[in-house]
């Protein structure tokens, strides 16, 4: 049976939630929380997002959303263009290869995958950083935020879960 | 079973094919635009400026209610302290009227002597109140979105003051929107001098909260505590702006406190000095992922 234009732009609305819902998460991590300290250490919850879209619907996260989702946190953080649609590119990649990995795991064993997967993207960062801009790399401040990002992921994940749950479709 | 259809037999491979090449596709691109980046090409410029405008209004937006619970908070501690900060506000205010009392003693003083020497009084200088709705901060950058732009005369260079001291410059201006660098970034350098030997030196910003002051006289020794102003030098900055004070000065450098807390920025003034205020052309540095900041 043929659906009407309504159910198809509702069925289009729904497979883009991911990606929305992904770049609105790039709209919240800028808004400033006024907290002392909070401006070097503060969790990366778009690299929490990308993990959390790309394992559980990577048919509605594909590589070309996440290179938006990258280049729009470029564009506005201001800093090099390209440096974090590259690097959650290459974070999709990870993912996606080794998607049997992830396929039915519970909570926890994802959870370690994306202590793992945050570990490899704050060293790939940190060392691009340096040898490109010889930014100096504050290891206690990316310390701090890197076990925030791990500790505040099943916070993000569960609220993704809910909108998972409500939103979209089986796959 | 029924076998699937040639159609559908190579459906699949090209599909993964496709995915590939895709990827490939856009890692070479986000290379490309790092060349462009670190080039700083104006195009890149372009395209941020406008993406930042679009988004700045919904940022103000989410930026409210944050700052609401923000000062709900800062209200309740203030509440806890109240006898406290009592007798340190009485205490300050009589310390302050016996500044008043010399600051008007000069005051007379200084009226009389530009009245004897004719002295040219510095214009009336235009500024901008712009509310702060974006931290752009991490550990490699520290920027801060404002809402005002060109629409508002805000302009490339102008200075960024708060009532505690500077904040930094505009780096980026789009029609409603304005990016600060704030003197602890990677790429500011603000021309100073330490305010009792007026020794010139400049703050040169590294990312952390304690931006270094290099290129200090061999002979000078500065004091913990010292204030450190602007000097004026280089036409980037106005003379005698507060900076902060000197936190620690040892073995691994001297550390300025700076007076704004970057954090409880909530508005900032942006002054035109009619000074010329060029940026120096440099590549942006890399952001990690957010905070990347």
């Amino acid at each position: 049976m043929k659906s009407s234009p309504f159910q198809q732009l509702d069925l289009w609305a729904r497979r883009t939630a991911p990606f929305a819902i992904t770049l609105f998460v790039v709209v919240l991590s800028f808004v400033p929380l006024r907290l002392p300290a909070y401006f070097s250490v503060a969790p990366d919850f778009v690299l929490m997002a990308v993990f959390y879209w790309t394992v559980h619907r990577s048919d509605l996260m594909r590589s070309w959303s996440v290179f938006v989702v990258g280049l729009f946190d470029d564009l506005l953080s201001g800093g090099l263009l390209g440096l974090n649609a590259l690097t959650l590119l290459l974070v999709h990649w990870a993912i996606v290869t080794q998607h049997k990995v992830f396929r039915g795991k519970p909570f926890g064993p994802v959870w370690a995958a994306f202590a793992v997967v945050a570990t490899a993207t704050n060293l790939f960062v940190a060392i691009l950083a340096y040898a490109l801009a010889r930014a100096p790399v504050d290891m206690g401040a990316l310390g701090v935020q890197y076990a925030l990002t791990v500790a505040l992921y099943p916070v993000l994940a569960w609220l993704l879960g809910r909108a998972q749950r409500a939103f979209l479709p089986v796959p | 079973m029924k076998r699937p259809g040639p159609m559908l037999r190579l459906a699949a491979p090209l599909k993964v094919l496709v995915h590939r090449f895709t990827f490939l596709a856009l890692i070479a691109v986000s290379l490309g635009m790092m060349v462009l980046g670190k080039a700083e090409a104006p195009l890149v410029e372009r395209v941020r400026v406008t993406v930042v405008d679009a988004v700045v209004p919904v940022l103000d937006a989410l930026s409210r209610p944050v700052a609401t619970v923000a000062e709900i908070g800062q209200k309740v501690t203030e509440f806890t302290d109240v006898y406290a900060e009592n007798a340190r506000l009485r205490e300050e205010n009589e310390r302050l009227l016996q500044w008043q009392a010399v600051a008007r003693k000069l005051e007379a003083e200084n009226r009389s002597l530009r009245d004897v020497t004719r002295f040219a009084v510095e214009p009336q200088r235009a500024y901008v109140s712009a509310r702060v709705v974006a931290d752009a901060g991490g550990s490699f950058v520290r920027s801060v979105l404002v809402v005002a732009g060109t629409a508002d005369g805000v302009a490339k260079g102008q200075t960024a003051v708060t009532g505690e001291g500077l904040v930094g410059r505009v780096g980026e201006t789009g029609a409603r929107s304005a990016r600060i660098l704030l003197l602890t970034d990677l790429n500011s350098q603000v021309p100073v001098f330490l305010e009792t030997t007026r020794e010139p030196a400049i703050l040169a910003g590294d990312n952390s909260d304690r931006p270094k002051l290099v290129f200090l006289p061999a002979n000078a020794r500065p004091q913990v505590g010292e204030r450190v102003v602007t000097s004026g030098h280089g036409g980037v900055f106005p003379p005698g702006i507060p900076v902060g004070i000197v936190a620690s000065a040892g073995e691994g450098g001297i550390r300025i406190k700076p007076f704004v807390e970057f954090h409880r920025l909530e508005h900032v003034r942006i002054v035109d000095y009619g000074l010329d205020g060029t940026l120096p052309v440099s590549a942006p540095p890399p952001t990690p992922r957010r905070p990347g900041r």
